[in-house]
């Protein structure tokens, strides 16, 4: 029980903590770029949260949220990466 | 003793993410940012999956675990450099105070290269 209420209490809101800092990152961002990767950030501390959140329910299933989580963080960054190459070409 | 262990792991994991995060916010420009980020938050959801692994001590699910860490560190260092590229190529600014940029001398010398080529081609039509 002890470890449970260490992860609620303190690993949870250092994660969220985190999360918050990335999200004015994001609403800050210059340029597209930056709003690019603070995307990809936040949905690999949402792995790592899911992570964190399956410890504390005993759930294990929610790894394969994480499983596919990581998967559409990396197939945004790329699809991002590609578009916008693209649209400075097309300029 | 494995309560302790998944402590420790997960606390590294959280403390590294925070890092991460004030790498984002606090870094001067766009490159800066992509070089301090993408390792930290990679090492941090490593070390809380490893503190999951080690909960359950379960095959399967130490299966699982170790297919998503393996992912992220394979793919996260290439999208980093796709974005970077892409970057670069929109000519995203590097902050003022950068020492150097390789990547400019090699571009540098093929434009100039490129230049040549196409003077002498002139040249030789007139010719």
């Amino acid at each position: 029980m002890a470890v449970e209420s260490y992860l609620m209490w303190v690993v949870i809101p250092i994660i969220c903590l985190s999360l918050l800092i990335i999200v004015v990152r994001f609403l800050k961002g210059p340029h597209v770029a930056d709003r690019v990767i603070a995307l990809d950030l936040i949905i690999s501390s949402g792995v790592g949260l899911i992570g964190v959140f399956s410890l504390i329910s005993e759930d294990p299933t929610f790894l394969d949220t994480a499983m596919i989580l990581a998967l559409i963080a990396f197939l945004s960054t790329i699809a991002f990466a590609y578009y916008l190459d693209k649209g400075d070409k097309n300029e | 003793m494995s309560d302790i262990l998944i402590m420790i792991l997960s606390t590294l994991g959280a403390i590294f993410i925070l890092i991460a995060s004030l790498g984002l916010y606090r870094m001067p420009d766009f490159y800066t940012r992509l070089s301090v980020t993408v390792k930290a938050v990679t090492l941090g959801v490593g070390c809380i999956l490893g503190a999951v692994a080690i909960h359950f001590s379960d095959f399967s699910i130490t299966t699982k675990v170790f297919a998503v860490i393996f992912f992220l560190f394979i793919t996260s260092p290439v999208a980093a450099f796709l974005i970077a590229r892409t970057a670069y190529v929109s000519k995203v600014k590097m902050w003022d105070k950068s020492v150097r940029d390789e990547l400019k001398e090699v571009t540098d010398k093929k434009e100039t290269a490129q230049k040549r080529n196409k003077e002498t081609e002139n040249e030789s039509n007139e010719g």
